[in-house]
């Protein structure tokens, strides 16, 4: 298996400027994925997989996905490796092509530092540039203002959900009480006690509708994964997990017509993951579902088609998430909401209750019988604003 | 709860003022609130900047807007050092959802779908920003 002939460059431009007092860091990579796309005879909604480096403004290839308004990206990578990244971004766009993970890449470079202008590799609030002006995400002055945490932009999407579809405090909190089940059999859970429906609408509210209860642990810590070819995985003595599905998607506001903070990425990601699976939500025996509120699991959980649109409240009522109770059992390690968040990044966590579901390695109290197939899936970002969702089937081999 | 009933205000930092934006923020200074509009295909948007986020065309321009709309979501944080705050969507008449804070009102005079209008708030050494009181 090699790139060897699968991928084209078919579109080149070197932007004209060499002194850019008038021009932003993004209006810079917009105009150079103007120029290319004129180049090549492509338009902006041809691009299915955007490639950028740190000198991209905002958090990974999101910022710039919402700025330039590409709405089709189905491949997003944001590896860093200084000057060299752009090449390594061929390579890597050449891998996605002839994977099939998108078609037409889009890989832009831009700055100013003749104007102070934001310095790759930070975290998008550069050094102010010239006359107190800045050069970092597009949305920061229009965001960064309104005291925008993880809680209240949750909240702003349970809010709207409880307004469209009549989800309930209640229905919500059934997703932690079926974490809470399955963290109390973890001896390194943060948070092991079972807890009930009233206690969690009873706890404090943090930012409406978003109870005490309703949001994830923050915790310290880590995790780590090793994936083989199938040459390697074959001389390891290790059940064979295998990876038989992937979907990724951006979500972003994209100048904010039609808004809807009711789902999420995952209505994209879910369905390119399943395809390639060649497998469906109803086969699934067991889902990590990333949680940092109960809210992101309810919405996941309908985008991924576990049930309808607006469903989800019922779909999760009554234990229906407890292992041995209810028909999906997720999230047996107690999750985000009660067991681990490492550095407030809960994706790799969910992979690895995956895994130990998949192996037979789940505590005896909550791991699923045959689980031979199962779904990791996760939101980063805020599904407020902007945020990228991805999608991993994995299956048991023998 | 009677304190949780007052009406919210929150003092806003400065926002991030870049070349792109800065005709933005000088309106802003003359109370005046505008939204993108492309001229290429003739939608409006929000956040404002150069390039059309719908056509990805060059060619737009900065309108005046009467800055009214509905409240599309909103969640108030209940604690900061400041004191409860209300972060929230608002649906521009024009079209475009635009994220801000929702000033001069209670936690429960909120709703989704009620009318807002624009109004500007000083901040401490940057320009004023826009927010949204009940209209």
């Amino acid at each position: 298996m090699s790139i060897k002939g699968k991928a084209y460059v078919m579109g080149a431009f070197e932007h004209p400027l060499r002194d850019a007092p008038d021009t932003s860091t993004a209006q810079l990579h917009a105009e150079c994925a103007q120029g290319a796309l004129a180049d090549a005879g492509l338009s902006h909604l041809d691009i299915d997989g955007y490639f950028c480096a740190g000198d991209a403004p905002g958090f990974g290839g999101m910022s710039m996905v919402d700025y330039m308004g590409l709405r089709n990206v189905r491949h997003l990578d944001s590896t860093e490796t200084g000057g060299s990244s752009y090449i390594v971004h061929v390579g890597h766009a050449a891998q996605a092509i002839a994977a099939g993970k998108c078609s037409v890449a889009l890989i832009t470079l831009a700055g100013r530092p003749r104007h102070g202008g934001n310095r790759p590799g930070g975290a998008g609030r550069g050094p102010a540039a010239g006359g107190g002006l800045s050069d970092g995400a597009p949305e920061a002055g229009f965001e960064n203002i309104y005291g925008g945490s993880t809680h209240n932009t949750y909240g702003m999407c349970a809010m709207r959900h409880m307004y469209e579809y009549g989800t309930t405090s209640e229905q919500l909190a059934w997703i932690k009480v079926a974490a809470s089940h399955h963290a109390q059999w973890n001896p390194h859970a943060f948070l092991k006690d079972v807890v009930t429906v009233e206690q969690v609408v009873n706890s404090r509210m943090i930012s409406d509708p978003l109870h005490l209860l309703d949001c994830c642990v923050v915790t310290d810590g880590g995790g780590a994964l090793i994936v083989t070819s199938p040459e390697v995985a074959r001389t390891l003595h290790r059940p064979k997990v295998r990876v038989i599905g992937a979907g990724e998607a951006p979500k972003a506001p994209l100048g904010g017509l039609d808004l809807d903070l009711t789902h999420s990425g995952a209505v994209w990601s879910g369905p390119r993951a399943f395809e390639e699976a060649g497998v469906t939500p109803s086969d699934i025996k067991y889902a990590s579902i990333y949680d940092s509120f109960t809210i992101t699991v309810l919405m996941q959980l309908e985008d991924l088609g576990f049930c309808a649109k607006g469903q989800g409240g019922r779909f999760v009522s009554d234990g229906n998430l407890i292992s041995g109770v209810g028909k999906l059992p997720f999230n047996t390690d107690g999750g985000g909401l009660c067991n681990n968040h490492p550095t407030n990044r809960g994706g790799i966590t969910k992979v690895i209750e995956a895994v130990r579901q998949l192996r037979g390695e789940a505590h005896p109290k909550v791991q699923v019988a045959d689980c031979d197939l199962a779904i990791a899936h996760g939101t980063g970002g805020s599904l407020g604003t902007r945020h990228a969702a991805a999608t991993v089937i994995l299956e048991r081999e023998g | 709860m009677s304190e949780a009933q007052e009406k919210m205000t929150r003092p806003i930092p400065p926002p991030a003022v870049s070349i792109e934006t800065k005709p933005f923020w000088d309106a802003a200074a003359e109370g005046r609130f505008l939204i993108g509009r492309c001229n290429a295909c003739g939608k409006a948007y929000w956040y404002p900047r150069a390039i059309c986020p719908h056509c990805f065309s060059g060619d737009t321009v900065l309108e005046e807007s009467p800055g009214e709309g509905v409240v599309y979501t909103y969640s108030v944080l209940r604690r900061s050092p400041t004191g409860p705050y209300a972060i929230g969507y608002v649906t521009l008449n024009e079209g475009p959802s635009v994220l801000t804070n929702f000033v001069d009102v209670t936690p429960d005079g909120l709703a989704i779908g009620l009318k807002v209008k624009v109004r500007f708030q000083p901040t401490e050494g940057g320009p004023p920003v826009p927010v949204f009181a009940p209209a």
